[in-house]
C-alpha cells in the first residue's frame, strides 16, 4: 500500500538522530575552519550523555519502515547535522568496509570488520573510467605475496582509515576483468600517506593521497580470494561495482539532508521577515521570494523521493541499479539548485560565514561528483533505457 | 511507513487501464485532437471501465469499492499515458461525483449521486477555472452572496468539461472571507453556457465551455457540504494532484516514444541514442517522470488518509507542471524537425503538457 507517513517508531528513532545532529552541528564550523590541523574526535565529549544510537533494522510493527529506508532517513538527519561530524563515529564505516561485506571472504570479513577501511579507487590519471586503473599488483610466487605499486588520490577518510581496500590490475592486457581490489593495512612497508587535500567543502572529512611502492602483502589479501584473470568478460569487476548500488542512493542522501538543513535556516528567516508561504494560493498571489523558496521546497522533496523509492526496492529484495543512478542523479543537481538558491533568498546572510548557510552550499557541491558524477550517472540510466552496454554509449 | 507498493488490486487496475490505453486512447487520439471531438461510444466505453462509479457507495448507485485516491491517481497517470485530453474526458464527471462524496451532504449524496452513476455516461463537473491572467482558484472572482434561504452567484467560469451535456456544474466562488462550492443545475435562471466550445491550445478532444453566472439563485441545500461549508481547499488539492496524474502520464509517453526513435534514427554514422547530448535529455527526464510520480503519489495518499494535503498538493502540482512540460518540449527535440510536424505525437503532448499546467479544477482524483 502506498503510504508517506512514518510511523510512531520511525518518528522516534529519527527525532533521535536529529537531537544528536544538532549537538553535532555546534561543531560544524570548527571543523570547517581546522582543515589542515584537525579531523572530528571517534567521539564528542556530549556523547557519554547520549542514549545509544537507536537500531534502524529494528521493527516493532507493520506501520515501521522498512531497513534500507530508514538508513537513508537516518543518514538524512545525520547529515542535516553536520556531514563531518557525527557524535559517535563508529569505526566500522568507511566504503572499504561495504567492499568487503560484499565482495570478501567469510574469512576475510571476520578478520576485517572491525577495522575502519577506506576504498582506493580514482588515481591521478582515472577517475570516472575504474577501468582504466594502472596501479599494478605482482604476484611474488617465492614469498606468496603481492607487491603493490602505484598512486591512489582522492580516498576518503584515508588519515583516519586503519586500512584500505584498493583497486591495482594484475593483467594490464586484460582490461576490467585484470582489475582486482587488495587489502591493505597501515603501516604496511611501502604504503605511505603522501597528502591531505584542501577542498571547496566537507572540510571535516579528511581526504588523502595514498602512495604504495613495493609495498608487499600477503596473498590472502585479495578481497574475494580469487586470483584468476577471465578472458571475456569483466569479471570479479561487476561484482565489486554492485557495492554502490546502495552506496548511490547514500550519497544523494548526503545531499538531502544537507539541503534540508539549509531550507529549514531559509524557511526560519523568512518567518521572520514575515514571508507568507501560502501553499493553495496561486502564483499571482505569492511574492518572488516565496515563490522561489516554495519550488526549491518541491525540488527537495521530489529529490528524497527518488532516494527513498531506491531504498525501498532494495528493502523488497528488488533490484534498483536504475533507481540508485536516478536518485544520485536526481538529488546531484537538485541540492546544488537547492543550496545556491537558498544563499540567493537569504543574500548577505546566507555568504555570510557567521552562518552555515554558505558552508552548506560548499559541502552540497560534492554530491554531484564522487561516487560516479551526474554525467556517469546519466550514462547509467540511459544505458538502462536504450537497453545499450558500455561499449554502446560512454 | 514508507512504502511505494501497489495493493494487487491496485496492480490489476493500473495493468487494465494501461491495456486500454495503449489499445483504445492512443489510436483515438490524434483524430480526437484534430477534430475536437469525443466519440460517444469512447464515452461509453470509459464509462463501462467505472472509473467514476466504483468508489461510490452502492446505496447511491456505485459499486462500493474503497474511496481511493491513490488508485484514482494511478488510473489517471495510465489514462493520460493514452491521451490527457480523453483522460480528461473520461475522469471529468468523478470530479462532481468525487466532490459530492467527499464533501457533500448526506441530502446531497442521495439526491444526486444515483442520477450520476448509472449504467450510461452521465456527468456534472467541476467549474473552478477563470478567465484571466494570474487566476488564482482559492480566490475566485466569481462571488456568492447570502441571501435569505440561500446565495446569489456572479462571475464567469472557464475550461468547464461537457458544458454541453453536464447536468450539474459545481461552480466555486469566494463568500465573504471563504470558498465555498455551489451546486448549480445547467437549467438555472441566470446560467448562460458558452454555445460553442471553447478552442484552447490542448485537451481538445474534451469539450470545455465558458459559464456566465449573471445573478443565478441556489438554495442553502445547494452549498456544498450544507451551511457549515465543505473543505474546498481539500477539493481543490485533489483537482491539483489530479493534473499532475495526467502530467505524469504525458510526460512519460513523451518518453516511451522518444527511446525506441533514438535508437532508430541515425545522424552522422551512428543512432542518435549513441549521442550524450540525446541520450542525457531522456536519462533526465526519465529521471524526472520518476520524481514527479512520487510528488503525485504522496500527495495522494495525503489525501486518501484524510490528512492535510495542502502543501504536498502543491509540491505535485507545482513540480509536475514544470517538469512535465520540461519533458515534453524535450520529446520534441529528439525528434528534431520531424517532432514539430503532427505526423508524430510529440507535439500533442507538447500542448497537452502546456495547457494541463495552468488549470486547477476540472478533474479531481
Ligand atoms: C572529496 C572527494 C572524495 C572522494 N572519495 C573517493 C574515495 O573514497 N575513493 C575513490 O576511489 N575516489 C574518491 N573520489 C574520487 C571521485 O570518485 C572522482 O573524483 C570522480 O569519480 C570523478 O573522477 P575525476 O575527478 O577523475 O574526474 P574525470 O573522470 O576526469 O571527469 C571530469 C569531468 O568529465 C566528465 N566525464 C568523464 N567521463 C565522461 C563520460 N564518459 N561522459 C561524459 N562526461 C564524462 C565528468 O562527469 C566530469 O564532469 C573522491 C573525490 C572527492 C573530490
Amino acid at each position: 500500500m502506498i503510504s508517506f507517513e512514518l510511523s510512531e517508531y520511525d518518528r522516534a528513532k529519527l527525532d533521535a538522530i536529529k537531537e544528536e545532529g544538532l549537538i553535532c552541528r555546534k561543531y560544524a564550523r570548527y571543523y570547517d575552519e581546522h582543515e589542515e590541523t584537525e579531523i572530528p574526535p571517534d567521539e564528542l565529549p556530549e556523547a557519554k550523555d547520549f542514549a545509544p544510537t537507536p537500531n534502524l533494522a529494528s521493527r516493532q510493527s507493520e506501520e515501521d519502515s522498512g531497513p534500507s529506508v530508514m538508513a537513508m532517513l537516518y543518514t538524512v538527519y545525520r547529515c542535516w547535522g553536520d556531514y563531518a561530524v557525527k557524535l559517535r563515529q563508529p569505526k566500522a564505516g568507511g566504503l572499504g568496509n561495504a567492499a568487503l561485506m560484499a565482495a570478501g571472504t567469510d574469512e576475510q570479513k571476520q578478520r576485517w570488520i572491525n577495522n575502519f577501511l577506506a576504498m582506493a579507487i580514482t588515481e591521478p590519471g582515472c577517475g570516472s573510467d575504474p577501468s582504466r586503473v594502472t596501479a599494478s599488483a605482482v604476484l611474488d610466487e617465492e614469498t606468496n605475496e603481492w607487491i603493490l605499486n602505484g598512486e591512489k588520490i582522492f580516498v576518503t577518510g584515508g588519515v583516519r582509515a586503519d586500512g584500505v581496500v584498493m583497486w591495482a590490475t594484475v593483467d594490464k592486457s586484460a582490461g576490467r576483468a585484470g582489475i582486482k581490489s587488495f587489502l591493505v593495512m597501515k603501516g604496511t612497508p611501502g604504503f605511505e600517506v603522501a597528502k591531505k587535500e584542501k577542498k571547496l567543502g566537507i572540510r571535516g572529512e579528511d581526504t588523502a593521497t595514498y602512495v604504495f611502492s613495493d609495498c608487499r602483502i600477503p596473498r590472502d589479501q585479495l578481497l574475494g580470494g580469487n586470483e584468476e584473470v577471465q578472458k571475456k568478460g569483466s569479471g570479479g569487476f561487476r561484482g565489486v561495482m554492485k557495492t554502490f548500488n546502495m552506496t548511490r542512493p547514500a550519497v544523494a542522501a548526503f545531499g538531502i539532508g544537507i539541503s534540508e538543513a539549509a531550507l529549514d535556516f531559509t524557511r526560519e528567516e523568512l518567518e521572520k521577515a514575515g514571508v507568507d508561504l501560502d501553499y493553495g494560493a496561486g502564483m499571482g498571489n505569492r511574492s518572488a521570494v516565496a515563490e522561489k523558496f516554495m519550488k526549491l521546497e518541491a525540488l527537495h522533496e521530489a529529490s528524497k523521493l527518488t532516494v527513498l523509492r531506491a531504498a525501498w526496492l532494495a528493502d523488497q529484495g528488488q533490484p534498483n541499479n536504475m533507481e540508485s543512478s536516478v536518485c544520485k542523479a536526481h538529488a546531484g543537481s537538485a541540492v546544488r539548485e537547492i543550496t545556491q538558491g537558498c544563499i540567493d533568498i537569504l543574500g548577505p546572510l546566507g555568504v555570510s560565514r557567521d552562518n552555515l548557510v554558505e558552508k552548506w552550499m560548499r559541502d552540497c557541491r560534492i554530491i554531484d561528483i564522487y561516487e560516479g558524477t551526474g554525467q556517469i550517472q546519466r550514462l547509467i540510466i540511459a544505458r538502462g533505457l536504450f537497453d545499450y552496454t558500455r561499449d554502446d554509449l560512454n | 511507513m514508507i512504502s511505494f507498493g501497489l495493493t494487487e488490486e491496485q496492480d490489476a487496475i493500473r495493468g487494465a487501464i494501461r491495456e486500454f490505453a495503449q489499445g483504445v486512447v492512443r489510436p483515438l487520439a490524434r483524430d480526437c485532437d484534430e477534430q475536437s471531438k469525443l466519440p460517444d461510444d469512447f464515452l461509453q466505453q470509459v464509462w463501462e471501465l467505472g472509473l467514476t462509479t466504483t468508489q461510490v457507495p452502492e446505496a447511491f448507485g456505485g459499486m462500493g469499492a474503497d474511496r481511493s485516491q491513490t488508485t484514482t491517481a494511478i488510473a489517471l497517470e495510465e489514462l493520460a499515458y493514452g491521451d490527457a485530453g480523453l483522460a480528461v474526458a473520461a475522469l471529468a464527471p468523478s470530479g462532481f461525483v468525487n466532490a459530492l462524496l467527499d464533501h457533500g451532504t448526506e441530502e446531497q449524496k442521495q439526491r444526486l449521486l444515483p442520477g450520476l452513476c448509472g449504467t450510461e455516461f452521465a456527468c456534472g463537473t467541476l467549474a473552478v477555472v477563470e478567465p484571466g491572467a494570474m487566476a488564482d482558484a482559492s480566490r475566485p472572482k466569481t462571488t456568492a452572496t447570502a441571501k435569505s434561504g440561500g446565495y446569489v452567484l456572479k462571475g464567469t467560469k472557464r475550461f468547464v468539461p461537457f458544458g454541453d451535456r453536464a447536468t450539474h456544474f459545481l461552480v466555486v466562488a469566494a463568500l465573504d472571507s471563504e470558498i465555498a462550492a455551489f451546486i448549480v443545475a445547467r437549467d438555472a435562471a441566470g446560467l448562460t453556457i458558452g454555445a460553442e466550445a471553447e478552442k484552447n491550445l490542448g485537451l481538445r478532444a474534451v469539450p470545455v465551455h465558458t459559464l456566465e453566472l449573471d445573478g443565478v439563485e441556489v438554495s442553502d441545500g445547494d452549498r456544498l457540504g450544507g451551511s457549515a461549508g465543505g473543505n474546498v481547499r481539500a477539493l481543490l488539492d485533489t483537482s491539483r494532484a489530479a493534473l499532475a496524474s495526467c502530467l505524469v502520464g504525458v510526460a512519460r509517453a513523451a518518453v516511451e516514444y522518444c527511446v525506441p526513435y533514438a535508437k532508430e534514427r541515425v545522424a552522422f554514422g551512428e543512432e542518435i541514442a549513441k549521442k550524450q547530448a540525446i541520450a542525457f535529455m531522456l536519462a533526465e527526464s526519465h529521471t524526472e517522470v520518476e520524481a514527479m510520480r512520487w510528488l503525485v503519489w504522496q500527495a495522494a495518499s495525503k489525501l486518501e488518509k484524510g490528512l492535510d494535503a495542502t502543501k504536498a498538493s502543491y509540491q505535485a502540482w507545482s513540480y509536475a507542471g514544470e517538469k512535465g512540460l520540461w519533458v515534453a518540449d524535450n520529446g520534441i527535440q529528439v525528434l528534431g524537425g520531424h517532432g514539430f510536424t503532427r505526423e508524430h505525437p510529440v507535439e500533442l503532448w507538447f500542448r497537452s503538457a502546456r495547457t494541463l499546467g495552468v488549470l486547477e479544477g476540472t478533474v479531481s482524483i
